[in-house]
């Protein structure tokens, strides 16, 4: 890479905790010179940050003395590495059959507008994930949006506006 | 040994070879596309060296397969022809259709692939290639994802050969590419742009970026003078474009061809090859006697140079300073020369030919331009200098020989063999005693820096220098175990060569293709010839039109003029 920066995302627009670098760096050192160390170490590293992002990754090559390239070949490769943050909320969109034919579609596109993101995204904010479901079994009364723990019934697009701002207004954007 | 029959011809192979590998012992071409054999790469990726093995329910991939004792197989049947051609039809269902434009048409495996099996017809298609992304920030290298068939080849060789491990696939499945880590541009990257990656390439994902038209725009604008540079590894290769056997050596075509394309001059680099010699030999002893930044490594190698500045950058200071010959070339065609001819250096247009895709880049880097204006125009490899013969219709093979012009055509049997690894390492120590001793050495063969051995070290009485240790590596990976020992202190020496390509420039990125090992040593055998037999002089310093230059011009080695023109400065890059 053509910058000079050495601080591996460490700057002023670093979002990790100096306790959550620490971690990270004791799993590594748990680690190296073991064959076989990479997934173990990303799976301990996701449950300390939550996800793996590219200072993240710099950090465990490193660490472990191994090119950046493999690193993130396992990240993609694995669907249980995830790269986006996971925001405070999940906000999960039926697609199943039973939903589908009763318009979850547009619940979707409407949410992704409200959102402003795709499935597997998180808003910049990280109050709210994305993410689509086939079927949560509550087939009778689609569409579905389960929001958290939430299940939210018979949707309709007039109704999303409420859902979203119920949650936004339990959390507050916190200003620094 | 392994008795096995292969589509019934009964066989003896060691343990452990591969049923691809035993058949082609007994003249069977079972076709393939991922597996490249000399770099021990054999992912099993793409099935199309599918074969039948009596008793096996499937068909198994004769790349990966090892031979049995009794085996029975079957490279021919019903069943594995139709097979293969379902497996090229599928690759192909997820491949652009556009042959006829792409520019590794006719040098493109998967092509020949799919004609070779007889595929006729695609029956799944899907038309939104273009959702993947063409990544085109490289003056050296496009990347075209749609083009890929995931054999893997280029990050078996970006690893293992070159040590850089900057490519990996991406996800998974169907829809998994080739990519740097973070699907991040070459150009905001660790690429060394040595195109080896290029090279194994069996389609045209990755390919050189063409600038042809650059150069023949310069040849029809009628103010330009246009003058041209050809590395020394072109004239061991450019044969191979016109199927001429690997390792003729075609100097004299090659410079009646680009006297046919229309360039006004038709020069060398192995003139500022011999040069280079002159300054960095200067700069070695210099460096010897003071003891400072030793061992001092060799800069011709553009590859090598963006390799270093990213792994290394610590070790910058044991660069030389010199500039690569190709640099020197442009420097001076637009002072030297210029002042020699009257021309206003404003109209000068310096081409190169070059076995190389970093070569492109070097050019472009910011500081190549100490004479006044862009040192080197636009840089061509010797694949899109053999399109051009092509395509302006010159009936290369039985074109008659034709001759340099001065004052930058001259050149020694030490410029010419820099197109192999060793080479300048060989060239540097004959100069150096020269300058040493005051004679030449006795032979002046220094044989064991030459060869394809990965690291190759040599040691030398050289008069009052007393003992000179060298070491000689090519292909980044080599350098990487070699700088490894500058870093940790263990290596006692002098003067270490690199290239970055495997082989040398003669195996560069913009060559000729197919390459292979057998390849790479016929294209050093050219040269070598060309400098024990063809040549008048061998030792850089007796190059007259060197000589020249430095009474009329430059005064004297790492002089004023030099430290202007022909040195140069590095960037710390980081990964
Ligand atoms: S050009 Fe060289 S360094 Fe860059 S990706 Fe290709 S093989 Fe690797
Ligand atoms: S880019 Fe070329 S060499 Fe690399 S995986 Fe794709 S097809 Fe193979
Ligand atoms: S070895 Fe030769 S061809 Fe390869 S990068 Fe260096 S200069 Fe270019
Ligand atoms: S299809 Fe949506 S809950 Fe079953
Ligand atoms: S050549 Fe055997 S699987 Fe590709």
């Amino acid at each position: 890479m053509n910058r000079e920066c050495t601080c591996e995302g460490k700057g002023v627009n670093d979002e990790f905790t100096a306790e959550q670098w620490k971690l990270v760096d004791d799993v590594v050192r748990k680690y190296r010179g073991k064959p076989g160390a990479l997934i173990p170490v990303l799976e301990e590293v996701q449950s300390i940050t939550g996800y793996l992002p590219e200072s993240m990754q710099r950090r465990v090559a490193k660490g472990l003395g191994i090119p950046l390239s493999q690193v993130y070949g396992v990240v993609t490769f694995y669907s249980f590495f995830t790269m986006t943050p996971r925001g405070k909320h999940q906000v999960r969109v039926c697609l199943g059959t039973a939903c589908h034919v009763r318009g979850a579609k547009r619940v979707l596109e409407e949410m992704e507008r409200k959102l402003g993101i795709e499935p597997g995204g998180c808003t910049d904010d990280r109050q709210f994930s994305l993410d689509l479901v086939r079927c949560v079994g509550a087939c009778g009364l689609g569409p579905v949006v389960v929001v958290d723990e939430e299940t939210h019934k018979q949707v309709k697009v007039a109704k999303l506006d409420a859902i979203v701002d119920k949650y936004r207004a339990e959390s507050p954007t916190a200003e620094e | 040994m392994v008795t096995l029959t292969i589509d019934n011809r009964k066989t003896q192979v060691p343990e452990g070879t591969t049923i691809l590998e035993a058949a082609r012992s007994i003249g069977v071409r079972i076709p393939a596309l991922c597996t490249l054999p000399e770099l021990n790469h054999a992912p099993g990726a793409c099935r199309v060296c599918v074969v039948e093995v009596e008793r096996s329910r499937t068909l198994v991939a004769s790349c990966v397969y090892p031979v049995a004792e009794g085996m029975k197989v079957k490279t021919n049947s019903e069943r594995v022809r139709r097979a293969r051609r379902s497996v090229v039809e599928f690759l192909l269902s997820d491949h652009p259709q556009d042959c006829n434009i792409c520019q590794k048409h006719e040098h493109c495996e998967l092509q020949a692939v799919a004609e070779l099996v007889g595929v006729r017809t695609i029956r799944v298609g899907r038309t939104d290639f273009t959702t993947h992304r063409i990544d085109d920030s490289s003056p050296s290298l496009i990347r075209d994802a749609s083009k890929c068939i995931n054999c893997l080849r280029c990050v078996t060789v970006c690893a293992e050969v070159q040590g850089v491990s900057l490519l990996t696939p991406e996800g998974r499945g169907f829809d998994s590419k080739v990519v740097p880590a973070m699907s991040a541009n070459l150009a905001d990257s660790a690429c060394a742009y040595c195109g080896q990656c290029a090279v194994v390439c069996p389609t045209g994902a990755i390919i050189e970026r063409d600038d042809s038209d650059k150069a023949l725009a310069a040849l029809e604008d009628p103010r330009k003078h246009v003058v041209v540079q050809e590395a020394p590894a072109i004239r061991a290769a450019l044969g191979e474009e016109f199927d001429m056997p690997p390792g003729t050596l075609v100097t004299g075509k090659m410079i009646a061809a680009l006297r046919r394309l229309g360039f006004d001059k038709v020069f060398d680099t192995n003139f500022t090859a011999d040069l280079t010699i002159l300054e960095e030999g200067s700069e070695l002893l210099k460096r010897v006697k003071t003891g400072v930044n030793l061992p001092m490594i060799t800069s011709c190698s553009p590859g090598w140079i963006k390799f270093i500045e990213h792994f290394y950058p610590d070790l910058l200071p044991h660069l030389s300073t010199c500039k690569s010959p190709q640099q020197m070339f442009g420097a001076l065609a637009k002072t030297y020369y210029a002042q020699f001819a009257g021309i206003d250096p404003r109209d000068i247009y310096v081409v190169s030919i070059m076995p190389c895709t970093a070569k492109k880049y070097e050019a472009s880097r910011p500081e190549m331009c100490s004479s006044g204006y862009r040192d080197v125009d636009a840089v061509l490899t010797t694949r899109e200098l053999g399109r051009m013969i092509r395509q302006a219709g010159v009936d290369f093979v039985n074109l008659p020989e034709d001759t340099y012009d001065a004052p930058m055509g001259q050149y020694t049997g030490a410029g010419t063999i820099f197109g192999a690894t060793g080479g300048v390492m060989e060239a540097a120590l004959r100069t150096v005693y020269a300058v040493v001793t005051g004679k030449s050495m006795p032979s002046l063969d220094i044989t064991p820096v030459r060869g394809l051995a990965g690291v190759k070290e040599a040691a030398m009485v050289v008069g009052e220098l007393g003992e000179v240790r060298v070491a000689v590596a090519h292909g980044l990976a080599n350098a990487r175990r070699l700088m490894d020992k500058v870093t940790d202190g263990s290596a006692n020496y002098q003067f270490i060569e690199i290239m970055a390509c495997p082989g040398g420039c003669v195996g560069g990125g913009g060559q000729p293709l197919p390459v292979s090992n057998e390849k790479r040593m016929l294209r050093a055998q050219a040269l070598y010839l060309d400098d024990g037999e063809v040549q008048q002089f061998r030792q850089s310093h007796e190059n007259p039109g060197v000589k020249e230059l430095y009474e009329k011009f430059l005064k004297e080695p790492l002089g004023e003029m030099s430290h202007k023109l022909l040195h140069t400065h590095y960037v710390k890059r980081g990964v």
